[in-house]
């Protein structure tokens, strides 16, 4: 259902300014894209030219937001949305009101560190913080949906504080 | 005594049932003589040493599962493995042992198995009826007191030949610990492939030695955190089939399923009742994952157990039906609780250091294994008023116990730091005699059934 359209080698190479501020729950060290494991957002459209983006796109989405503009992370075992989240939200709810008919997933994760049950209520709630906040600042909830992948779909491949941080994450992929 | 006679003596002997396909007849396993919760350990320094030769095939006949000579000395080598897997006896044999005779299985040469310092003797034969059934029989002595201790028999289809050896395994661990058995039984568990950041995940079923594997799901979509029904006809089973977490009951015979409740939505975290009429699950409202119950027939309305706004999920019922042991965030971390059956009179008994999460009640009621997170996850047990803390593993990352079905070892599985690698594990009560389960790739989420009857 998520027909998504750019690589993640490729954004990072396309993404201009909009680079959000390092903060403290940001990590230095870039997602690994080389086997392209964020899935929803790694599979390559045949249809899309190279270098055309389609407004309204996946792929648009993704340059308008920003370097990571798409997610925001968390602190373990916390799933509050703190000021530089609503920064990234805020963006990713402009975007959306410049396309009233796109809808979202919100993807709620959670690190390995926590039992799977638990975090798959975890990522539940994460997905529906991010949720409430874009509903809070006008986007009407029925343009979005949740889903928790708990422990199941890391981004960060390491079992390490740096991985742990990149995975505790709500990431927002538009549904074509 | 001629080889016709022999038989009938048997016959007379041995307590037979030919019925359903799948019934097996034996006596009743003795009962611990106390349900007093203290640890009773057992005395690795005077293991006993057992000695299980080639179970004797008079009149060897092909089967469908091979000739029964052949049988004959696999089911040994099951009993043997069985037993010797327990950690509280030494095996010998079949290997290196020599054939018996018929004779023999009823009129065992105690002087020569003294000889072999061999302290218990279990001896037995297989037999091809003329409905191509199997007869076992299995007979268990001891040595030093030169007499028979225990002897069951049973009627079984080829197929199921590792069952009658389990059996007979059971009779034995049961008579010389004084425990419930547990070797026939059954685990379904999520047998994983592929790289960390894509785990392919698939439902598969396997004997409680490992035998008998068989997948479930293909993978397509992720499956996780099985039960098995107390009777084995159906598992329950989260699947993103749809995209979204879900429950489903899975009919193994039909190879169909269904979900527990139709609703929009997430659903995780089932279990069983003892009885299997009730089926316990979470289920996230807008973000907030309560506890929830059902009836397994997918009649009636979910009946909603738990009200905090904090991350109330898992659960497991006493063996009684009465009570919940659940896992609840409420107090600020992860923290184990226990409410009666309707929701009502919730109460936490977790208080050490760290989190505590997936608890699970021992089927005997007198413990609940759960995973102790503190850096590290470890396996361990409490009594169900929280009392008696003892943590049972030690690796970076061990979770999610499950029971053996007489409350005396644990299964868990283990996640490899950095790789994610996971595998199956099992531990005794004592924490002595941890081993890892053969899986053909990796495993998790591994959940024991009962007895098989």
């Amino acid at each position: 259902m998520k027909t998504n359209s750019i690589k993640m080698a490729a954004i990072l190479l396309a993404s201009t300014a909009l680079v959000a501020g390092c903060g403290k729950k940001k990590v230095d060290v870039l997602p690994p894209a080389a086997d392209g494991t964020d899935y929803g957002q790694t599979q390559t459209d045949p249809n899309a030219g190279a270098g055309q983006i389609v407004p309204g796109s996946q792929e648009d989405f993704l340059q308008q937001v920003g370097q990571f503009g798409d997610r925001i992370l968390f602190d373990t075992d916390r799933y509050n949305v703190d000021a530089e989240d609503q920064a990234t939200l805020q963006r990713q709810a402009q975007w959306l009101a410049r396309y009233p008919n796109a809808r979202i997933t919100v993807e709620g994760h959670a690190d390995e560190r926590g039992t799977r049950d638990y975090n798959l209520a975890l990522g539940e709630r994460r997905a529906n913080s991010a949720k409430n906040y874009l509903t809070s600042v006008g986007v009407d909830a029925s343009r979005i949906e949740t889903v928790s992948y708990g422990k199941e779909r890391p981004s960060a491949l390491g079992s390490d504080e740096q991985a742990w941080a990149q995975n505790r994450r709500a990431v927002t992929v538009t549904v074509q | 005594m001629t080889s016709f006679s022999f038989y009938r003596k048997l016959a007379s002997l041995l307590l037979l049932i030919v019925g359903g396909q799948s019934v097996m007849a034996q006596t009743p396993p003795p009962v611990p003589a106390t349900d007093e919760p203290e640890l009773v350990e057992f005395d690795t320094s005077k293991t006993r040493s057992i000695a299980v030769p080639a179970l004797v095939a008079p009149a060897p006949a092909d089967t469908p599962a091979g000739n029964s000579a052949a049988l004959g000395r696999q089911i040994a080598e099951v009993i043997s493995s069985d037993l010797r897997a327990s950690g509280v006896f030494e095996t010998q044999g079949p290997n290196g042992l020599r054939a018996i005779t018929l004779p023999e299985v009823t009129a065992p040469q105690f002087d020569y198995w003294k000889g072999r310092t061999v302290e218990q003797l279990v001896q037995g034969f297989v037999r091809v009826g003329g409905d191509g059934n199997l007869t076992v029989g299995c007979y268990l002595y001891d040595v030093g007191f030169g007499n028979e201790t225990t002897r069951l028999g049973f009627n079984v289809p080829p197929r199921e030949w590792r069952r009658a050896a389990h059996k007979c395994a059971d009779a034995i661990y049961s008579k010389l610990t004084g425990e419930l058995p547990f070797f026939d039984s059954r685990i379904a568990y999520i047998a994983e492939t592929g790289p960390k950041g894509k785990r392919v995940k698939r439902l598969a079923i396997m004997d409680s030695d490992g035998a008998n594997h068989r997948f479930i799901t293909n993978g397509q979509s992720t499956a996780l955190t099985p039960r098995f029904s107390p009777n084995y006809k159906s598992i329950l089973y989260l699947s993103y089939v749809d995209g979204n977490p879900r429950i489903y009951v899975y009919d193994i015979d039909a190879g169909r399923q269904r979900l527990i409740t139709q609703s929009r939505n997430p659903t995780f975290a089932p279990r069983w009742s003892p009885d299997g009429q009730t089926i316990l699950y979470s289920m996230a409202v807008a973000g907030n994952t309560d506890i929830y119950k059902i009836s397994a027939s997918g009649s009636g309305t979910p009946v909603k157990l738990t009200t905090s706004p904090s991350i109330d999920v898992g659960g497991s019922f006493s063996p009684d039906g009465r009570q919940v042991v659940f896992e609840s965030d409420r107090s600020g971390s992860q923290q184990i609780y226990v409410m009666n059956a309707d929701g009502s009179n919730q109460r936490r008994i977790s208080f050490g250091s760290g989190r505590y999460a997936t608890p699970e009640w021992s089927p005997r009621a007198d413990l609940i294994a759960y995973t102790r997170i503190a850096g590290d996850f470890r396996v361990g047990t409490m009594r169900p008023d929280g009392s008696g803390e003892r943590l049972l593993t030690d690796s970076w990352q061990d979770e999610a116990p499950t029971w053996a079905p007489n409350g005396r070892v644990i299964q868990f599985f283990r996640t490899a730091k950095g790789s994610g690698k996971t595998s199956i594990w099992q531990v005794d009560l004592t924490g002595s005699n941890e081993r890892q389960l053969p899986t053909p790739v990796d495993g998790s989420d591994p959940a024991w059934g009962p007895v098989l009857p």
